[in-house]
């Protein structure tokens, strides 16, 4: 569980990462809190030539609200999210963070890294997908902004061009009444099930059941005529398209759907 | 019935919770553990490792790795022509089949991960460029992955010498007449599980430093393992050394739980490398190689029917027990080490008039186990507390009630196993704990729980567990290499202060602390004086290490019994300097020697050793300079029971089938606890070790035997957020036969939990027509069970 050898480089500003990005092009990883990266490295699943560190460049760790929008750098941890007093309207950025690994993950994994690797049951990667946030991205041609739906592509494979970094998440509107919940055997644990909702919006994403953050329009239709939450779990439930797997089957994924899905509209009904 | 206690309860520091002397240094972050220790030139080693289940090695190519930067020397098994490490029994061929565990695999590879090659480098990141550089070409053998298709009629061989894949195949019990007892039983229930694979999965893995010293002609290593001897016996032996010139020193150990009282393969080849390479050589197990490769433990499949009388009394038991040891057999334990345990003690805390049992050991092309924890004794608890809760609802008892209508009450209880069980509180432990239980509310809870829409259940298991199993107890396994006995030696120096050696062998449980407070009791000395010597072949004459609960009643009795004889010999010194009759004197509890009727008359322990050593001149006829001792002990019975009750309280969710421990209460008793904070950190441990194997944890494979839990991500190791607060009660009943009164503590906290977090369980599951028996518990399966039933009452 050692890493093949590779080449550091520290990056000192964003244009810089991305000039080393586009010279050293797909021999190249970037890398911030480490916390999936280096793990697949030391089993040598991963094997870069070049790791770009992005963790020292001033700027990417700020979370700014600017009107409507909440604006959260690259750099923020999980744990910075988790420990910030985003007010009623992102509070569920907060709270979604005690499901995000443990505490020492969270100390130094962070916002940017967590989408970029697109795992789909990542609550980043829900959470994007619930407020459809956008990914602001930066590559050789300056900034462009990519909304979170069309940002996740596959299982780990995301809209970001190999020479571009992501600077921010933008998440364009407040959500008070959005919550999120899941179910892993383990605290910690990647969940087996992820239900995130929005009731205002209305949304209702799931992580766990496709290759990317799922968001489900025919549980959204139900959550949006207000009938009873059962309904809303149930219409996801129904919605979506899953396999027996070792682990859990096709029925309890389902299942584990209708259960959380439920929960989080009977959380987000007491806000 | 009373109980007399034959040992000294009048010091203080036995039955004290004393700062552990261990901890200043460990809680500091100074402690010492193997990846700690960096020598001179050290290289760095790994392992190239078997990629398949099964196959023929035709061909091992180390010509690349030799030419990967950093790397120093790259080794197959023919270049290093080690000897096999064998363990044996003395069983006839049918009962028991003799295998070799090579230091290297030579060829044929029998599980993956299984070492082929070492590679040796110049660091650890090289080391691995050179594993990934080794060109093994094999020639694939259908894997053996499971118990069943290793019984299965044409199976592979893993040993070609092992017919059926067995490697044991004992029936210790057969109690005449028991077919007769079964067929007129008014009630017979049965139990058939199968308990999921586990990994001990000490916090520290296992690791290795071995360096040859020209100027002692030794070679030193310095592992991490619970038997120091025996890792160098069997070093001597694979690299043709006599022992003197082996030398296996232990440092701090995080943690070993059986995992590491066998002699490992890894540490055999890093030492014969820098005896090879004259340069110290370094190996620390990495999580994927401890997660894959390491030895395992604990699958087993048990088919167990039950007879009762109508009123709940167990009338016999009659068992068929297989368990899949892997590739290998274990030195020195061997591969009965699960089947003879379960065989032997299956009865349990019972009163079982009648009993059968046949044990199996089969052989996969999984890796190989060890002794962990509890040793099949959760198991096979797990299934007898089923078999009375099975009972108990045929029958319409209470399942605390049929367990007291069977417990064993009066001692010496000699069983149906042929074992004599010295008194216990099995009763009042089982007693007490549903009382706390009663008392917290509990039962009220779950009366509650149905009309609230909550799913709770209460479950039990009472157990015994044997500790200090002696020379006799281990020679009834019929090993040939018989552990039991220890031997301690004691010394005081120049100026009185001693230092004591004990066989065992502490990874984690504090013997530094316990055994002094033992010393400090017997010499009336401070613990501040006492230093306790353990883990170096070179100044401890011979020792069994730490395993089987075995430290404190049998190390601490030696322990015990060595300070006796210096306080012995301080007193005649003193006698005689103060003209006294040695009779007339007495050890006075602070560090010196006073006459009885005149306790201004004293001398200190340092002005003793002054006379022993400086003034030599002045000591008695009769007693030579110097001032040491050695003592040995042995058990001459059957060993010691500690025993316990466990309560849990669980909810389960229906939503998700997850399962929740709402409360845990343990009522044990372990004799004399010398330390109750260590006793209550052992229990607590234990459980949660326990909990894993009965909710999260298992080992597992896909059909071609490709380990499918290669890190901590999938094998799901509980952490604090999982493991709920343990409420221990301790009752005492001290053990008769053991210097200080004290019985074994360290695995009954594992092997109590997964019968009664099943139990609760399956309490909660009682109306839904579904049983569990598995371990361990899918909350799939959970979930599906209250589903159906949600479904049943919907109909």
């Amino acid at each position: 569980m050692k890493p093949a050898a590779f080449t550091y480089h520290r990056a000192r500003s964003v244009s810089g990462a991305v000039g080393l990005l586009a010279e050293l092009g797909d021999d190249a990883k970037v890398i911030a809190g480490g916390q999936s990266l280096v793990a697949m490295m030391n089993f040598r699943l991963a094997r870069p030539e070049h790791l770009i560190d992005i963790a020292r460049i001033p700027g990417l760790d700020t979370i700014v609200r600017e009107g409507d929008a909440l604006r959260v750098g690259a750099l923020v941890t999980h744990h910075a999210v988790e420990t910030a007093d985003l007010g009623p309207d992102f509070r569920v950025l907060s709270e979604a963070m005690r499901w995000v690994g443990h505490l020492p993950i969270r100390t130094r994994g962070t916002v940017g890294g967590s989408i970029a690797h697109a795992d789909a049951t990542a609550e980043w990667c829900l959470l994007a997908v619930l407020l459809d946030a956008r990914i602001v991205v930066e590559g050789p041609a300056g900034r462009r902004s990519i909304p979170a739906e069309e940002f996740f592509q596959g299982v780990f494979t995301t809209a970001l061009e190999p020479d571009e970094l992501i600077v921010e998440v933008e998440f364009p509107r407040p959500a008070p009444r959005a919550t999120l919940t899941e179910f892993a055997e383990r605290q910690g644990d990647f969940a087996i099930v992820a239900a995130a909702v929005d009731p205002d919006a209305p949304r209702v994403v799931l992580g766990g059941v496709a290759q990317v953050p799922l968001r489900v329009p025919a549980a959204e239709a139900v959550l949006a005529a207000g009938v009873a939450v059962a309904e809303v779990g149930e219409a996801a439930a129904a919605a979506i398209d899953v396999r027996d797997e070792p682990g859990a089957s096709a029925h309890y994924r389902r299942a584990l759907t209708r259960t959380l899905v439920t929960r989080a509209c009977e959380e987000a009904r007491t806000r | 019935m009373t109980r007399e206690p034959r040992f000294d309860r009048t010091g203080r520091w036995v039955g004290a919770s004393v700062p552990r002397r261990e901890d200043p240094r460990l809680l500091a972050g100074r402690g010492r553990f193997v990846d700690d220790i960096a020598l001179p030139r050290m290289l760095h080693a790994q392992f190239v490792r078997s990629t398949i289940a099964h196959g023929r090695i035709v061909a091992v190519d180390l010509g690349e790795v030799r030419a990967v930067p950093g790397v120093v020397a790259a080794f197959t098994a023919a270049d290093l022509a080690l000897g096999d490490i064998t363990a044996l029994l003395d069983r006839p061929p049918h009962e028991f089949v003799p295998t070799a565990m090579p230091v290297l695999a030579l060829e044929k590879v029998r599980y993956v991960g299984e070492p082929v090659a070492i590679v040796v480098a110049t660091d650890p990141y090289a080391a691995e460029d050179g594993v990934e550089a080794a060109v093994v070409e094999y020639e694939d053998l259908d894997p053996v992955v499971t118990d069943t298709a290793a019984l299965a009629d044409g199976a592979p061989l893993v040993h070609a010498e092992a017919p059926r894949n067995t490697l044991v195949d004992v029936s210790l019990f057969a109690t005449e007449g028991i077919d007769d007892v079964f067929a007129q039983a008014p009630c017979v229930v049965r139990v058939r599980t199968k308990t999921g694979r586990q990994n001990a999965l000490p916090l520290e893995t296992r690791g290795v430093v071995a360096a040859w010293d020209d100027r002692d002609e030794q070679l030193h290593v310095q592992t991490n393992t619970q038997v120091p001897h025996q890792v160098r016996t069997v070093l001597a032996g694979c690299v043709g050394l006599h022992e003197k010139q082996v030398r296996v020193t232990v440092p701090d150990m995080g943690g070993g739980f059986g995992q590491k009282c066998v002699v490992g393969r890894e540490e055999i080849a890093t030492a014969a490398a820098a005896l090879r390479l004259r340069r110290p050589v370094k190996w620390i197990e990495d999580r994927r190689d401890a997660l894959t490769a390491a030895f395992l433990a604990r699958e087993q499949r048990y088919d167990v029917r039950a007879a009762f009388d109508a009123e709940g009394r167990i009338l016999g038991l009659d068992a068929d027990v297989v368990c899949d040891m892997g590739a290998y057999s274990c030195y020195p334990f061997t591969a009965g080490i699960e089947p003879l345990m379960a065989s032997a003690e299956m009865p349990s805390v019972y009163q079982v008039p009648a009993y059968r049992v046949r044990g199996r050991a089969v052989t996969t092309n999984k890796a190989p186990t060890a002794p962990y924890r509890g040793v099949s004794r959760p198991q096979y608890v797990m299934v007898v507390e089923r078999l009375m809760e099975r009972a108990a609802r045929e029958l319409g008892i209470d399942p605390v009630e049929i367990r007291r209508r069977n417990l064993i009450t009066v001692f010496p209880y000699t069983g149906v196993n042929r074992i004599t069980y010295d008194p216990g509180s099995y009763r009042e432990s089982l007693d007490l704990c549903e009382q706390v239980l009663h008392d917290e509310g509990w039962y009220d809870v779950r009366a509650r729980a149905v009309r609230e829409g909550r799913v709770i259940g209460i479950g039990y298991s009472c157990f015994s567990e044997r500790t200090g199993y002696g020379s006799g107890a281990f020679a009834q396994r019929k090993m040939q290499v018989v552990p039991g006995f220890d031997i301690s030696e004691i010394r005081m120096d120049v100026s009185g202060t001693v230092s004591v050696t004990t066989g065992t062998m502490s990874h984690g449980q504090s013997h530094e602390t316990t055994m002094a407070q033992i010393v400090a009791d017997r010499l009336g000395l401070d613990i501040a004086r006492i230093k306790i010597v353990q883990g170096d072949t070179d100044r401890i004459t011979y020792g069994w290490g730490s395993f089987a609960s075995r430290s404190i009643t049998i190390g601490g009795s030696a322990v015990a019994a060595a300070s006796g004889k210096l306080g012995e010999q301080l007193r005649e010194i003193a006698a005689h300097l103060l003209d006294a009759d040695v009779d007339a004197t007495e050890l006075d509890g602070d560090g010196g020697v006073r006459l009885r009727d005149d306790p201004a008359r004293r001398l200190s322990f340092a002005e003793l050793a002054d006379v022993a050593y400086l003034r030599a001149h002045l000591l008695p006829k009769g007693i030579g300079p110097g001032l040491t001792a050695s003592a040995s002990f042995d058990v001459a019975g059957d060993g010691t029971f500690s025993n316990a009750t466990h309560g849990v309280v669980v909810e389960l969710d229906p939503g998700t089938g997850g399962v929740q421990i709402l409360r845990y209460v343990c009522v044990e008793d372990c004799g004399v606890a010398i330390h109750p904070q260590v006793v209550e950190g052992q229990c607590r441990g234990g459980i949660a070790q326990g909990i894993a194997g009965a909710l999260f944890e298992q080992v597992t494979y896909d059909d071609a035997g490709q380990p499918l839990a290669p890190s901590l991500m999938e094998y799901k190791v509980p952490t604090a957020a999982e493991i709920p607060d343990v409420a221990i009660h301790h009752l005492e009943t001290p053990c008769a036969f053991t210097a200080n009164g004290a019985k074994g503590a360290g695995e009954g906290g594992t092997i109590g939990a997964p019968a009664a977090v099943l139990n609760a369980v399956n309490d909660a599951l009682r109306d839904t027509g579904v049983e569990l028996d598995d371990t361990p518990i899918a909350r799939e399966t959970v979930h599906r069970a209250l589903e159906s039933a949600l479904e049943n009452a919907h109909v």
